[in-house]
């Protein structure tokens, strides 16, 4: 399982505006890679665009190349649904499937593309899944309720748990704390902790101590003005940046002065 | 089929088959009704042209097309114009009443009762027109006959049965009031309620609030409004056939009379299962007359709306 | 916080008596427009027991009389109160006024229908029928088969449309032409759309064809743009987060739609849907000119003349025979028959919209 990233040269498009431009970053295998900076950096549709999920906006396009384990994902045969099986993904706000159980939630990767598999075989992936998730003992007896009858915290464990029930190589994880209150955001920072040793993890975050807790590598985006596309200003070990910074602005940012 | 036309889209070349079938399943149902409106204005193009141009004597009227047509052009216009002129005041009203005059939760319920009257088919609007309201209006036209006779609307002499244009514009009137109480609910609602307690703020009372705050928002939702309920009265058909008490070819002012001109929609289903030959092509050409008049109408309504949407910053 | 919890005995002090006149001036009695009203009422009530006055100009009596509350208010509050309370008398009025057609056509279309109900009114048709007797069967199969194939016709086209429109379109110029085109649609007048499907029958059947399926196609004119128009809508409401949840599992865009914004959007649909329905069961002129009137069943589509209730309505009335009380009984009773099953399907469309809509959404 879990693959890495190699990005390079990458800029992005909507339409002719150029939102990201010219990033560069490797990302390893099993590892938790934090990306910060002020709104409007394009941190989230850098993000977006490692499973391809920018293109559901007319007129998204990039430049430049991602490969995953040295396979390019933008590569001419490859399929953005099939990506997208291949890299998970956790949105900012939780989304469960309002019109499906907890266990269909779970299963929705395998039940929308209508994947044929034993009953038993299923409800093991759904335990699986959820107890990965964390969510198992909360849930166990009420599989059968809607999904949207959780708190905010455990639907968004939900979504993790759903996720990772296709079993994806790599997750990407769009400020997914940022609805949430303090005891569920460090009950799924906890969660990234041990999901860490099976999966890549990429987060988007706000919250630079959140960074500091989760990541072991983190990624500072800017954009240089109004108007301007976002960059990658550094990125290296998760301490090295937050006490040792070579940038002026990734310090400037770190310590709270703008963003 | 959106795709194509963006070529810097994706560049993803993988299409699947599933995708495919389901875009070109919808695509072509959003074509077809092109096909289908297309299709409406070309058939009775088709079949209502050697309508306008039949001789008198192949059709069962005796007269050419404008002669025939025209009454029938009066009387369709000044029923709904009766109907909206009647109509209009009181859905302001009904929908300030529901929006602003009572209280919330009875509101809604209020909605739903008018919203009932959309319900009933026209047949029953028709029936109740013959049965209920004509006989009702009757002594009513013969006291406006005795009292206003010098109008000309008024000059008699008065139906006995009540079966005139006026009882007509009434079942009319009836019938449009909940499309255009529910589209003036809906905006008088959308006001924004800054403007209404800045008017409250001032000292004003719930009528200068609803004068300073409420029409100027709502006035082209109002006029919109209308112009979807003259559509309708327009267009509508068994209400006044079945009502009205016809005399063929009448051009008149008088509204209570038994003397009446017909619509077009009724006189089409009035004559329509006897007729044969040219006199249906006529009756088709002065079907496509009413379509032009509906669409020029319903056309001016739509633009206000969007000139509306251009200029209230909503959305 | 305290003071709240302190017995209100100080806050009752009366203030000076002009700070008082000016803040609440002369004021109507908090009684005064019940009073009046109520007065109205009474008198009016009266009348009609006492004098007979017929029933509209009883309600006019009521009208005038409440009148009078912004003539005493002039008198004691000034003018603009008195503008604010004539206006409120008006709107009121306006609303009370478009309340009594309403219950004037329930009650009349109830006590007149009632007559005729009876098992036999919906098992016999009016074959061989002279006088008194014969139902409605043949309107009521033809009614329920006519409109059934046009819903058959209507929601696939406009449910597909929809998802175009708002799925697959993106705003682009086929998209702003379909919805103009089904704004056109929407203010088709039924008997324009019962001229189209006989112009187009005509073409293949030759003159005076009359045929159920025609009637469906002519309904289908109607009911298209009140589908499309009511799916777009829900579909719209359908937050964009399940899409994006959707497509982030690797689920491609048509089983996305297909099994996620559908089944979110369904109770709305159904709702939209079982409107569209009863606002075409009731249209009598397309069928009128191109399914025809009959007095016998038929339940071939495809094959001549079909009795529809709105139909059957209409003639029974227009063409009574002799004596005709008979048949306007039986116009009476099957536009009850009509007025009830489009009651039925607007609190189907108010059911299912309340209790399938997905919880947890608003």
């Amino acid at each position: 399982m879990a693959k890495s990233i190699d990005v390079s040269d990458l800029n992005i498009y909507y339409g002719d505006f150029l939102a990201v431009e010219d990033v560069t970053i490797p990302i390893a295998a099993k590892s938790v890679t934090a990306f910060i900076g002020p709104s409007g950096c394009g941190k989230s549709t850098f993000l977006r665009s490692l499973n391809r999920m920018h293109e559901v906006i007319r007129g998204a396009r990039v430049e430049g190349k991602v490969l995953i384990d040295g396979q390019d994902l933008y590569g001419s045969d490859m399929d953005p649904v099939n990506v997208r099986r291949m890299i998970g993904m956790v949105f900012q706000r939780p989304n469960p499937f309002p019109t499906m159980s907890i266990y269909d939630n779970v299963l929705a990767g395998q039940k929308l593309n209508s994947k044929r598999m034993k009953k038993s075989e299923a409800d093991d992936i759904v335990e699986r899944s959820l107890r990965s998730a964390g969510l198992w003992t909360e849930v166990k007896e009420r599989l059968d309720r809607p999904g949207s009858g959780l708190s905010g915290g455990q639907q968004q464990r939900l979504c993790i748990a759903r996720a990772i029930s296709v079993e994806p190589e790599i997750l990407l994880m769009d400020e997914p704390c940022s609805a949430l209150d303090p005891i569920s955001t460090s009950v799924i920072e906890d969660l990234i902790h041990e999901l860490k040793s099976q999966y890549t993890i990429v987060i988007v975050t706000h919250n630079m101590q959140q960074a500091a807790r989760v990541s072991d590598e983190t990624a500072f985006f800017n954009l240089s003005g109004v108007g301007k596309p976002g960059r990658l200003i550094e990125v290296g070990r998760t301490e090295t940046i937050f006490s040792n910074p070579t940038d002026p602005a990734t310090e400037a940012y770190i310590q709270g002065r703008f963003g | 089929m959106a795709s194509t036309l963006d070529p810097r889209r994706k560049r993803s070349t993988i299409v699947r088959p599933g995708d495919r079938i389901f875009s070109g399943l919808s695509t072509s149902a959003g074509i077809l009704i092109l096909i289908v409106l297309a299709g409406v204005a070309a058939f009775l193009t088709i079949e209502g042209i050697p309508g306008i141009f039949a001789s008198p004597d192949d059709v069962k009227s005796g007269q050419s097309f404008l002669p025939y047509v025209w009454p029938l052009v009066y009387g369709t216009l000044i029923a709904a114009t009766i109907a909206l002129i009647i109509s209009v005041p009181i859905a302001i009203g009904v929908a300030l009443f529901i929006s602003h005059y009572s209280p919330r939760k009875l509101g809604q319920v209020l909605g739903y009762l008018i919203d009932l009257l959309a319900a009933v088919p026209s047949v029953v609007y028709g029936l109740w027109g013959i049965g209920f309201l004509a006989p009702n209006m009757a002594p009513i036209y013969q006291w406006l006959e005795d009292n206003l006779g010098f109008i000309p609307f008024f000059a008699g002499p008065a139906s006995a049965t009540g079966r005139t244009i006026m009882t007509a514009s009434i079942v009319l009137a009836v019938m449009i009031l909940p499309i255009m109480t529910a589209i003036c609910r809906e905006i008088f609602l959308q006001t924004p309620r800054l403007h209404e307690e800045a008017a409250l703020a001032l000292g004003a009372t719930r009528w200068e609030m609803a004068r300073m705050a409420i029409f100027p928002y709502a006035r082209s939702g109002i006029v919109s409004a209308a112009m979807l309920g003259l559509g309708r009265a327009l267009g509508e058909t068994l209400a006044v056939a079945m009502v009205l008490s016809v005399s063929a070819g009448t051009v008149t002012a008088n509204l209570i009379s038994s003397t009446n001109p017909s619509t077009i929609a009724a006189n089409i289903a009035l004559s329509f299962g006897e007729a044969s030959g040219k006199t249906v092509n006529v009756l088709i050409a002065s079907g496509l007359v009413l379509f032009v008049i509906t669409f020029l109408v319903n056309f001016a309504a739509r633009a206000i709306v969007d000139r509306r949407k251009e200029f209230s910053g909503a959305n | 916080m305290t003071t709240l919890t302190n017995p209100p005995g100080p806050a009752k002090t009366p203030g000076p008596v002009d700070v008082h006149q000016e803040l609440y001036g002369a004021r109507l009695p908090s009684w005064g427009p019940r009073a009046v009203l109520g007065g109205a009422v009474v008198v009016a009530a009266a009348l009609y027991v006492l004098a007979g006055v017929n029933v509209m100009l009883a309600a006019l009596i009521v009208f005038a009389i409440s009148l009078l509350l912004p003539v005493w208010s002039v008198v004691v509050e000034g003018r603009r109160k008195a503008t604010d309370r004539l206006v409120t008398v008006l709107v009121t009025s306006s609303f009370v006024l478009a309340m009594f057609p309403l219950f004037s056509i329930l009650y009349t279309v109830i006590t007149k229908g009632t007559k005729v109900l009876g098992v036999d009114f919906f098992t016999f048709s009016m074959r061989n029928v002279v006088g008194e007797g014969g139902g409605i069967y043949h309107a009521l199969a033809g009614t329920l088969l006519i409109t059934g194939a046009a819903t058959v016709i209507s929601v696939p086209i406009g449910m597909f449309t929809a998802i175009y429109l708002v799925e697959y379109a993106d705003g682009n110029r086929l998209s702003r032409w379909i919805r103009f085109l089904v704004d056109v649609m929407t203010g088709i007048p039924s008997i324009v759309a019962g001229l189209f499907a006989y112009a187009l029958f005509v073409l293949f059947f030759g003159e005076g064809v009359r045929m159920g399926i025609g009637g469906s196609v002519a309904l289908s004119v109607l009911m298209i743009p009140v589908v499309v128009r009511s799916t777009e809508e829900m579909l719209k409401l359908v937050p964009n987060e399940l899409r994006e949840a959707s497509y982030a599992l690797g689920v491609p865009k048509w089983r996305t739609v297909s099994k996620v914004v559908l089944p979110t959007a369904l109770a709305g649909i159904v709702t939209g849907i079982t409107l569209a329905i009863a606002r075409v069961i009731g249209e009598t002129a397309p069928l009128l000119i191109i399914a025809g009137a009959t007095d016998s069943v038929n339940f071939n589509l495809f094959d001549g003349r079909m009795a529809s209730l709105p139909v059957f309505a209409y003639t029974s009335v227009r063409n009574p025979g002799v004596p005709p009380e008979f048949s306007i009984d039986r116009a009476w009773g099957a536009a009850l028959t009509l007025l009830l099953i489009v009651m039925l399907l607007n609190l189907i469309a108010r059911l299912v919209s309340y209790y399938f809509s997905p919880k947890g959404e608003r």
